[in-house]
């Protein structure tokens, strides 16, 4: 019997190994084709000649302008709905399990469907054209429901008992949420938005034809713009011997999404539980 | 008065959530419908030839499921072997840096997952059955995508496991893949297999990773070495010049993995209801 | 039928890593009787029921040190926790049957120690017999075990450690999570079983202890550390206790 398990310990052991491989093979792989390519110039240039000279200063500016544009929807809208799902619907009703049906569905959309989506509805309908302004909306829906889910969950784990005592002082409900709600899931919440921010970085479907390829700087968020993940794609799939640019491109994505992991791992930490907005 | 507003506000962003999900549907489903009608059949029966204004997306959704199918083929007991064995073998101090490797994992982005696999395993499959860029090559780089979850899924189940049990089975001196096989396995059946129908899904929807590996060569999918394109490839592939029924046409290709994920979320929910109901 | 063997504790101390849940616990359960532990909750009777059957292995810094011997034979010197659990068999506080068929909860652990296919059913059938539960599931041993009463769950948690035909059991509260009607039939069938295995038994029911045991070991806890505070006979236990605190305990004044 005991050999069993002793046999099973050992497969397990064999199969890890065989996942581990190939993930650290392709840290190693693109560290290796990237790293030649990676100096500050890369990092405050321009590119030129469809990227195969200069850097990747434009993209990282662009990158930030559909990040910005992202969060200015997603977070407001979030953290609403959030609010919504956590103060004023029963848990259980019709409407919660309604709601939780709709952001079930939206977390399972495939990415390229909000592309479609934000390239008929955003450029051609609202006429936002191919540019920031319409990649970062299209992006937003997309990080929608992991925004609401990590908010409502903040907003959940704060005590019910603060909530007792705010309505013996005679607190008002926009006073309740406002001022010690919000403020007590704040940590909570920023996770939610850096989680977002995460998700928003790494995706490149949704952007391909709503924020467009251009690869100057952009001058507002009306202009067409290329992020960082459509680069690396760009590069790898369409710019003959753009592999060690898009790999460098790659290590820099992965530097900033590592960034945030530790981000993550410092807000999450108890201690800086409580705080402040 | 502030709370009437307040409420309102609230109220409002929670519909426009759902407006998001209902403005895809009807969005999709409005610039297709006459299409549809008007094609029927044809969009199985016929051939992808765009330019003649001939729209058979048979082959592509064959090559979306083939690849699909493979990847969870290869992922799925992998992932959850491995999460029965982080929980019931492994010696406890790899638990923490294993979990850390499949977060790790399932944070990289699918273009980069895309990019190893275009410099990596793109070639080393063709050093072995040309051209490389194949079936193969996007089943092996998404069943390294969805393995990460699947198997946080898996383990998630496992700790609904009651204690109970395992001390009875240490207790009986049980075996713990004997446990594993006739009691664990049993009973958290349903819930891995709702998490593992949402990977496949996943794997399904997925864009980036498989259009830099597959080949992206229209065809039905003969052997795992072949090329083959999939839906959502296709579109990312087609949309920047496509124009009249070739766009609708590819909205309609949107329109059914729209469906195709939302009745495989069904299937999920069932399947992690039955969970509940046997709890 | 072979005699049941004495079980021996000798200086036994079971630690969580630096907190020892109890400390020189010695004692000796005779061939065939029934030992009752008694003594307040936390007082480390459920931690040294674990130290016996080396449960305890399984939690991680959790160390056991000290002599138990069954027939003057030490179990630190058997060759692995498998054969020694099969001869000492537990049943725990909550019913715990598996998720399978009331049948199968007796025949995968039949399975599981290689015992014949053949020889199965019918080890069931008497394991079933043996705690009562026969007449009233062997029309339904398809069916869950999780569909029986809490009292028939118990009775077939008991039969689960039966089939495997031990010779020492360890009860720990088996009666407490059950209503009385479930925890009388339980209780007769305990009973029935004295003089056939040698029984240590973990209880908080000071009227069961004197119903049902041979022996008495009460516990106490003393500077946050369980202890042996006295070994008896049942009557000079309950009515002529050496110890202080064990007079005031039977006289139910603390505790």
């Amino acid at each position: 019997m005991v050999r069993r398990d002793r046999v099973a310990t050992g497969v397990g052991a064999v199969l890890l190994l065989a996942v581990a491989m190939p993930v650290v093979s392709m840290v190693l792989a693109i560290w290796d084709q990237g790293h030649d390519e990676l100096s500050l110039a890369f990092l405050l240039q321009d590119p030129r000649q469809a990227g195969q000279a200069g850097g990747i200063a434009s993209l990282m500016i662009s990158t930030g302008w559909i990040l910005a544009v992202c969060l200015a929807v997603a977070v407001p809208v979030g953290l609403g709905c959030a609010l919504y799902l956590s103060e004023q619907v029963p848990p259980g009703s019709r409407r919660e399990r309604g709601l939780g049906f709709v952001l079930d569905v939206l977390a399972a959309t495939p990415s390229i469907v909000f592309g479609l989506f934000g390239y008929q509805f955003l450029a051609i309908t609202l006429g936002f054209g191919f540019s920031l302004l319409s990649g970062g909306i299209a992006l937003s829906f997309m990080v929608l429901p992991l925004m609401i889910r990590s908010a409502e969950q903040a907003l959940r784990a704060v005590p019910r008992a603060h909530r007792q005592a705010a309505a013996a002082l005679g607190v008002t409900r926009t006073g309740w949420i406002t001022r010690i709600l919000v403020p007590s899931a704040a940590p909570g919440i920023a996770v939610g938005v850096i989680l977002s921010v995460g998700r928003a970085l790494a995706e490149t479907a949704v952007l391909l034809f709503t924020a467009g390829y251009v690869l100057r700087r952009p001058d507002s968020v009306m202009d067409s713009g290329r992020a960082l993940s459509v680069h690396i794609y760009d590069m790898a799939m369409n710019v003959p011997g753009g592999a060690d640019r898009a790999a460098a491109t790659a290590v820099v994505l992965i530097a900033a999404l590592i960034l945030i992991n530790v981000m993550i791992r410092g807000l999450i930490r108890p201690s800086r539980a409580g705080g402040h907005a | 008065m502030a709370d009437r507003w307040l409420h309102r506000l609230l109220w409002l962003s929670a519909m426009l959530a759902a407006l998001v999900l209902g403005g895809i549907v009807v969005l999709l489903i409005g610039r297709t419908a006459p299409f549809i009608a008007q094609q029927g059949m044809e969009l199985l029966a016929r051939q992808w030839y765009p330019g003649d204004g001939e729209f058979g997306m048979a082959a592509m959704i064959a090559g979306s499921l083939a690849v699909a199918v493979l990847a969870l083929v290869l992922a799925a007991p992998l992932a959850v072997a491995l999460a029965a064995w982080l929980r019931y073998f492994a010696p406890g101090w790899l638990r923490r840096p294993a979990l850390a490797l499949f977060a790790l994992m399932a944070g990289i982005p699918s273009v980069v997952y895309g990019l190893w696999g275009l410099l990596v395993l793109v070639p080393w499959i063709n050093g072995w059955v040309p051209p490389g860029a194949s079936w193969l090559a996007g089943s092996l780089v998404l069943a390294l995508m969805i393995l990460p979850l699947a198997l946080l899924v898996t383990d998630a189940a496992l700790a609904q496991v009651p204690p109970d049990w395992l001390h009875a089975g240490a207790a009986l001196a049980l075996s713990r893949v004997g446990m594993l096989r006739r009691v664990v396995l049993p009973h958290t059946a349903p819930a891995i297999a709702s998490g593992v129908v949402l990977q496949f899904g996943r794997a399904l929807g997925e864009t980036m990773a498989v259009l830099m590996v597959c080949g992206n060569v229209v065809q039905w999918p003969g052997s795992v070495f072949e090329p083959v394109r999939t839906l959502t490839a296709n579109i990312a592939l087609e949309m920047s010049y496509a124009a009249g029924d070739h766009r609708i046409a590819l909205f309609a290709s949107g329109l059914l993995l729209m469906l195709v994920t939302m009745a495989l979320l069904a299937l999920s929910w069932r399947l992690g209801r039955r969970h509940h109901g046997t709890a | 039928m072979k005699q049941p063997p004495t079980l021996e504790l000798d200086d036994v101390h079971v630690r969580y890593g630096e907190h020892a849940a109890i400390a020189h616990a010695s004692f000796r359960v005779e061939s065939g009787e029934i030992m009752a532990l008694v003594g307040p909750s936390g007082c480390g009777k459920s931690s040294l029921l674990a130290g016996i059957n080396r449960l305890t292995d399984t939690i991680p810094g959790c160390t056991t040190r000290g002599t138990i011997t069954l027939d003057g034979s030490p179990l630190g010197q058997w060759p692995d926790a498998a054969s020694l659990r099969r001869t000492v068999g537990m049943v725990f506080q909550q019913p715990n049957p598996f998720p399978l068929s009331i049948h199968d909860n007796l025949r995968f652990p039949l399975a599981e120690h290689g015992v014949p296919r053949r020889e199965r059913d019918e080890r069931a059938e008497q394991a079933l017999r043996s705690v009562g539960l026969w007449e009233e599931v062997h029309n339904r041993l398809g069916r869950s075990a999780l569909t029986l009463s809490g009292g028939q769950q118990q009775r077939l948690c008991m039969a689960r450690a039966l089939v495997l035909e031990p010779e020492v059991l360890l009860l720990d509260e088996p009666c407490s999570a059950l209503d009385p009607m479930a925890s009388a039939a339980v209780e007769e069938l305990i009973d029935s079983l004295r003089g056939r295995y040698t029984i240590l038994m973990v209880t908080h029911n000071l009227a069961q202890a004197r119903r049902l045991a041979d022996q008495v070991t009460v516990c106490w806890v003393d500077n946050d550390c369980g202890c042996v505070v006295e070994t008896g006979g049942r009557e000079q236990i309950f009515t002529r206790g050496r110890h202080p605190v064990t007079r005031a305990y039977c006289a139910g004044e603390c505790g």
